[in-house]
């Protein structure tokens, strides 16, 4: 196990360095453009923007849930999760179809006889970071909420604490804390942003670093410019995860997180306060994905041929991915709960440090004098989803496999269970809920994903995402829309079925 | 024979010493106030906290390289010593191959093995549905179906009361006169010294002291012995 263990860190190490390495190397003696500074300006603006006005408005949301206990909150919880597992691409397709030229939002407006608004550009941008983020920003605030004792309310009440008491002596202590942690998150992930900036962004006033990247390879055929902005990229983005990773604590993803409020919430204009927070996040965040529904169900029916053929490839590289990633990430967990190597923790989140488009321009660097790159598509797409979702993975399963460990690792040790006999009587059994909620998450952001691919694929060989953001550019509305609830539809099924099949080998 | 060979245990905070032997067959009792460093000496000897200094031998072997598992004895914890997701019977049967392969042949011995400790019929309850005394009686089992020559109880049975504990200390006498083994138990109740073991090792100050008497021991305790009776 421990030699198993230190073999698959040094392979995940590896596999990240080596492309860092390449950019660096191709990167030398490259400078940087004005249209470079710019995407470097508007990457780390939109990523500001982003994560401050997910998290401004995750405060209320969380308050509002953390508060008041009424029927449907613990769906409502749910189905505020869902946009986390929802596919980049469709969250945008989603987002345009309400308010987009001729979404919902501009065709009341012009029915009205007001001006229309625009979806792309910085808005536009910032819109769908705050779509796609401010449910985990909710969930981390919310969490900080829960982790007040229980107790402090009831003193708080005792002693007859108004709201602003409450607010002074309890939750502005709590958000002091937590908040930093949930910026940092969000920031870093919007940093990152590659398929959001791809369809709402572009132009020299909204490109991100990751789109300039894909650019330099695809349109300008540059490797050597592509490396050094991938260094720009990984200098940014490694301080940004190297901060998130340090001030956030893990986001319970749902766990737990429909335990009944502590404390009742004031009557008054708070309650209506509320009700306005949840009701607007939850339309904000409901009625794209209805307008998902509702446009995709017609072009479901006579999706073209290539939409399956690229949802086969898309739910084959989700399996595999998802497979390496759960064999890493447990095998590190349980290396490091054992008391395994400092060394392996960090090979377990070094992946944070990188992105989907840098790992993927250091391994186009590799591979171009050996072999064609669109060969690879598909293997290196497995091989970056894997390695991105691997910090995930490991973090959920590290705290189960500590408990693991001091509950029952002496017992098993005086008894000899150790190798395969082990794994199949104590490590799967008791991790399976872990593991298939992780193996759900991975398999669903996989399925997923548009980055990597969108940099190595041919006309041929396209995945699910990249199917569907051609079918956009292509301006086959009808069958972009189907292909995408096609895509959600699958990535969630994916999702449920690790997730359940988890809970049901724990039960 | 046991022998703790000029043992030292040693972490921060805390220091013991032991340099002594138990007569194969012995139950011994291990008392003493709490973190003097009893269920240390029993981790030490059953691998999972290794001494700083000194030899620990088996019949004349020094098992210290052995991993917990190989070693010549079995241990009951305080708590967890059954895997709550596995059946009774397959918690048993760790004790005869812990990868639950079993033969037909050795799917009787554990039927035995559970029906000889008072739980026939239960094979496939889990633990989560038993009450303490009947875990308390499964881990027994396996031991029994182990039968290693040591057998190392780290209060096992502390959080029963006392009729029940007094049922499995006789349940424990009998599973050890059946595999011949050599017992140590810690223990914070001097009846369940005098009880069960026929010698008993103070621990307190640093030192686990030889192995003594149990009757001679009580009937005129040493100053750190007497402190922790209170006034005895």
């Amino acid at each position: 196990m421990a030699s198993g263990a230190r073999a698959i860190g040094a392979l995940a190490l590896l596999l990240v360095a080596a492309p860092l390495v390449a950019v660096a190397w191709a990167a030398g003696g490259v400078s940087l453009s004005a249209a470079d500074w710019a995407a470097l300006r508007f990457t780390v603006l939109q990523a500001t923007v982003s994560s401050v006005v997910s998290v401004l408005l995750a405060v209320p949301v969380a308050k509002a849930l953390a508060r008041r206990r009424f029927p449907g909150r613990g769906a409502l919880i749910t189905l505020m999760g869902a946009p986390s597992l929802l596919p980049v691409i469709v969250a945008v397709l989603g987002l345009v179809a309400v308010y987009g030229r001729a979404g919902w939002l501009n065709d009341g407006l012009a029915a009205a006889g007001l001006p229309r608004v625009q979806v792309y550009g910085l808005q536009g941008v910032v819109m769908a970071h705050v779509f796609l983020n401010l449910p985990l920003a909710t969930r981390m605030l919310l969490q900080g909420w829960q982790a007040i004792p229980a107790e402090r309310f009831r003193l708080a009440e005792s002693l007859s604490f108004r709201p602003a008491d409450v607010a002074r002596h309890l939750e502005r202590p709590m958000l002091a804390e937590v908040v930093p942690g949930a910026l940092a998150t969000v920031f870093a992930v919007c940093l990152t942003s590659f398929a959001v900036a791809l369809v709402l962004g572009g132009g020299p006033r909204a490109t991100t670093l990751e789109l300039a990247i894909y650019q330099a390879v695809r349109f300008d055929f540059d490797l050597g410019h592509a490396a050094g902005l991938a260094l720009v990229q990984t200098a940014l983005g490694a301080a940004a995860a190297l901060a998130a990773w340090r001030m956030a604590q893990a986001a319970g993803f749902g766990a737990g997180l429909d335990r009944a409020p502590m404390w009742r919430g004031p009557d008054g204009w708070r309650r209506g306060a509320d009700v306005l927070a949840l009701g607007l996040a939850a339309a904000f965040l409901l009625v794209p994905m209805v307008a998902i529904l509702l446009r995709g169900l017609p072009g479901l029916a006579d999706l073209p041929p290539e939409v399956w053929a690229a949802a086969g490839r898309s739910v084959t590289v989700a399996l595999v991915s998802t497979a390496a990633t759960m064999t890493a990430a447990l095998t590190l967990a349980v290396a490091v709960a054992r008391g395994g190597a400092r060394w392996l923790d960090l090979a377990a989140a070094l992946p944070l440090a990188t992105s989907g488009l840098v790992l993927g321009t250091g391994l186009f660097l590799i591979a171009q004098p050996i072999v064609p790159p669109t060969r690879l598509a598909l293997p290196v797409t497995v091989l970056v989803n894997a390695l991105l979702a691997l910090p995930f993975a490991f973090r959920l399963l590290l705290p189960e496999a500590r408990a693991l460990h001091a509950g029952y690792g002496r017992l098993a040790e005086s008894l000899g269970l150790q190798g395969p006999a082990r794994l199949r009587l104590l490590t799967l059994p008791r991790l399976a809920r872990p593991l298939g909620f992780s193996a759900g998450l991975t398999a669903a952001l996989s399925m997923g994903d548009l980055g990597v691919i969108a940099l190595f694929a041919a006309d041929q060989g396209a995945t699910l995402p990249l199917m569907v953001q051609r079918l956009m550019g292509a301006y086959r509305t009808e069958a972009a829309a189907g292909a995408a609830l096609l895509l959600v539809g699958l990535s969630f099924a994916l999702f449920w079925a690790f997730d359940a099949g988890g809970r049901r080998a724990a039960a | 024979m046991l022998q703790l060979d000029r043992v030292e245990l040693a972490q921060p905070g805390f220091r013991l010493t032991a340099d002594w032997s138990v007569p194969k067959g012995a139950r011994v009792a291990l008392i003493g106030p709490s973190g003097a460093g009893k269920s240390s000496l029993l981790s030490a000897i059953a691998g999972f906290f290794p001494p700083v200094a000194g030899r620990i031998l088996w019949a004349g072997t020094d098992i210290g390289a052995m991993p917990p598992g190989a070693r010549p004895l079995s241990i009951l914890f305080q708590d967890q010593n059954l895997f709550p997701h596995l059946t009774l019977a397959q918690n048993v049967a760790m004790g005869l191959r812990a990868d639950l392969r079993l033969s037909t042949d050795e799917r009787a011995r554990v039927a035995a093995a559970l029906a000889r400790v008072g739980l026939q019929g239960l094979d496939d309850r889990r633990p989560g549905e038993l009450s303490g005394g009947q875990q308390g009686r499964a881990a027994l089992a396996r031991v029994l179906l182990r039968a290693r020559p040591l057998l190392l109880l780290d209060e096992p049975f502390a959080a029963l009361g006392p009729a029940l504990k007094g049922q499995m200390l006789g349940l424990v006498a009998e599973v050890a006169e059946d595999t011949g083994a050599t017992v140590l138990m810690v223990t914070h109740d001097p009846a369940d010294a005098r009880r069960f073991a026929e010698l008993t090792v103070l621990v307190a100050e640093g030192v686990a002291h030889r192995p003594h008497p149990t009757e001679a021991l009580f009937a005129e305790p040493p100053p750190p012995l007497a402190d922790y009776l209170g006034g005895a």
